[in-house]
């Protein structure tokens, strides 16, 4: 059973009650259906708050940069490559984390169930193993679990946390046969022109509102690029270079940091399919340098070191 | 005030004849959500909607607008004047807006126009559009106008309103510029018999079907220091990534920024929204920031709405209930939920 709503409140109780832990994060029950609020128990009797179910896509590791206090977190798979991240770019120490892994099986697409139910409201979602029963005010429908999965986990190739302290659960089987690249291939199979048109209409639709930076646990950074004033390297309008500006940027800055976690594409108001960047970048990445991220602590990323085997084409 | 009744294939015929006068703004269904765009075609006019995913205050409020141009050109005699850039002041018409989106431009009101300062484009573009609502027979789940004072069948904000009665739209004026509208037109088809009784049945069941969600009265007696300091904003704040999507998707969030933007010897002044969830929105030139912890700028969302606002200007909260910040927060952080904390948290203080 992937439920770990028990369990998470079980470990979370023992870990303030023996006090190996100063909060606990995770996640409690939305307002919403399909929707989970990031939670933060600092006391026994908060515990029985934090709840788990297939809606808890956000990535908890955004909550952990610079944190002074020990932190108990619950971690999928992906939010467990981000902490490794975080470990390896010193935003956290190991000896103040304890990691409740989560073995995962793929979270929710919220937008693509609300989607395909055609303006129908979901007032109650029930979910099985296999199955997401959908109940709305005269309607009744359930369906396959796999096929409303985030599109990053349905790739997914680390539903297991690669670290942990403690595990709810079994760990799961790993997906195998899966083509993580297919779309990268088909936006690097497209001429110059086209490329641009692809991008161009992908970002149309951006507010600027940063949920993508702000939901992504690698945009820590003290005073992000576009909020710089002095000077100021990006226009704040919807002028189509600063927006361009902004995604691009952003991705290049995360590659090589980059999990896929899909954190940045579920924050978007507008339905943004923002890992059309980052994932040529984690593609590239592995390409050239054969790395997973946030897969091995100890081994450093490929762009902050250097190896004497590295890929150089650019020396020609 | 006048009302006609038009069959729902007549719909477009209607547009189509208030193109010829009017530059007429609707609903249009953009791929995944309906966005308010000006009608190329009546029949972009998509009606069958619930709520659009953004607020209609991007046609008097518009994300990034130029307010003035410029040259540096030292050799102009022009040079560093600011000249105001023209704007498109002729009549226009938002059909299908919503009760509640309608309202918030009044709140608005209230920032844009003031006793001492008025913003001219604000104030021309309110004055030059006519507001044809479409009531809410079917509100949302996270729709809650009726805890905040308006409703979905309200027409406080509106100069006239169509009902959906299923075959056909009973479209009622409500001012002046409404009834100029409706009585322009060729008389429509007879009112059916039951039109009235019709509207007041869809209203109820919507109004039931809302309820009432918070009761903000004991907010408005209770000290404002005392809220500001309340323990739940710990709580609330948490999960907040400080993304602005809250304030971009909110009809009552008028905040904006100022920036000159220069190439080379010319430039433009420009005036773009901006959010309170920003730590550059209150950042000083010196450097010191009021509030540059999350729970400062999470609870100065919530307390500009629901107490701040309410107490400067006695008009209610500055919050329609559209829902927008409540389906759309990555985190799902719920104003409702915080409209009680602050009312509830207000009873223990008997």
């Amino acid at each position: 059973m992937w439920n770990y709503t028990e369990k998470i409140r079980e470990a979370a109780e023992r870990l303030l009650a023996e006090n190996r832990v100063d909060v606990v994060i995770g996640f409690r029950k939305g307002t919403l259906p399909l929707m989970n609020e990031p939670y933060l128990a600092r006391s026994v009797d908060q515990v029985k708050q934090l709840y788990w179910d297939g809606n808890c896509g956000i990535n908890l590791a955004n909550y952990l940069p610079k944190r002074p206090d020990r932190v108990a977190i619950v971690a999928k798979g992906c939010d467990s490559r981000n902490i490794v991240v975080h470990l390896q770019e010193n935003q956290i120490q190991r000896e103040q984390l304890y990691i409740l892994g989560a073995p995962c099986h793929g979270m929710l697409d919220r937008r693509k169930i609300l989607a395909d139910l055609k303006g129908r409201e979901p007032l109650r979602v029930d979910e099985t193993d296999g199955s997401v029963k959908v109940v709305g005010r005269d309607f009744e429908e359930t369906l396959d679990r796999s096929s409303y999965l985030q599109e990053n986990c349905g790739i997914c190739l680390h539903r297991n946390p690669v670290i942990y302290d403690e595990l709810l659960g079994d760990l799961v089987a790993e997906q195998t046969d899966v083509d993580r690249y297919q779309d990268v291939r088909q936006v690097e199979g497209k001429d110059a022109e086209q490329r641009w048109q692809y991008f161009e209409d992908l970002i149309a639709p951006c507010l600027r509102c940063y949920a993508c930076r702000n939901a992504c646990p690698l945009c820590y950074c003290p005073t992000c690029f576009v909020d710089e004033a002095r000077p100021q390297w990006v226009g704040k309008s919807l002028d189509r270079t600063d927006t361009r500006t902004f995604h691009f940027l952003r991705a290049f800055h995360v590659a090589g940091r980059c999990t896929d976690c899909g954190a940045c594409e579920r924050a978007c108001p507008v339905g943004i399919k923002v890992r059309q960047f980052t994932k040529k970048m984690e593609k590239d990445i592995k390409d050239l340098y054969g790395y997973e991220v946030g897969v091995k602590l100890e081994e450093r990323p490929p762009l902050d070191t250097y190896k004497p085997g590295d890929p150089e084409p650019f020396f020609k | 005030m006048s009302e006609i009744y038009l069959t729902k294939q007549k719909l477009p015929a209607l547009v189509t004849q208030w193109m010829e006068r009017y530059r007429v703004f609707g609903p249009v269904f953009k791929g995944q959500y309906h966005d308010y765009a000006l009608l190329g075609e009546a029949t972009e006019l998509d009606l069958n909607f619930q709520n659009t995913r953004l607020s209609p205050k991007g046609l008097f409020h518009p994300h990034s607008e130029k307010m003035f141009d410029f040259t540096l050109d030292k050799d102009s005699p022009e040079a560093g004047i600011l000249k105001e850039v023209p704007k498109d002041g002729s009549p226009r018409i938002i059909v299908g807006i919503r009760p509640c989106d309608a309202r918030a431009f009044q709140l608005d009101d209230r920032n844009f126009i003031t006793d001492q300062f008025k913003d001219p484009w604000w104030a021309q573009r309110r004055q030059n559009t006519t507001l044809v609502g479409l009531a809410c027979n079917n509100p949302c789940s996270t729709c809650f106008c009726t805890s905040t004072g308006t409703g979905p069948f309200d027409t406080a904000g509106l100069d006239a309103m169509l009902v959906d009665l299923g075959e056909g739209y009973l479209l009622q004026a409500v001012t002046d510029k409404g009834t100029e509208l409706v009585e322009k037109l060729p008389a429509g088809e007879p009112v059916p018999a039951n039109a009235a009784a019709a509207v007041a049945s869809l209203r109820k069941a919507a109004e039931e079907r809302l309820g009432v969600q918070f009761d903000l009265g004991p907010v408005k007696t209770r000290s404002m220091n005392e809220l500001f300091e309340a323990p739940f904003w710990d709580e609330v704040q948490f999960a907040c990534i400080n993304c602005g999507t809250c304030t971009y998707l909110c009809p009552t969030c008028w905040c904006f920024d100022i920036q000159d933007e220069v190439y080379q010897d010319k430039g433009e002044r420009i005036r773009i929204w901006d959010s309170c969830m920003f730590p550059l929105f209150t950042l000083h030139g010196a450097g010191h920031n009021p509030r540059s912890q999350k729970l400062q700028r999470v609870r100065q969302r919530f307390m500009h709405k629901l107490k701040y606002y309410p107490d400067k200007y006695s008009c209610g909260i500055a919050c329609v209930g559209c829902g927008r910040c409540v389906q759309q927060c990555p985190v799902n952080i719920d104003i409702r939920r915080v409209a009680r904390l602050m009312s509830e948290s207000c009873i223990c203080a008997v």
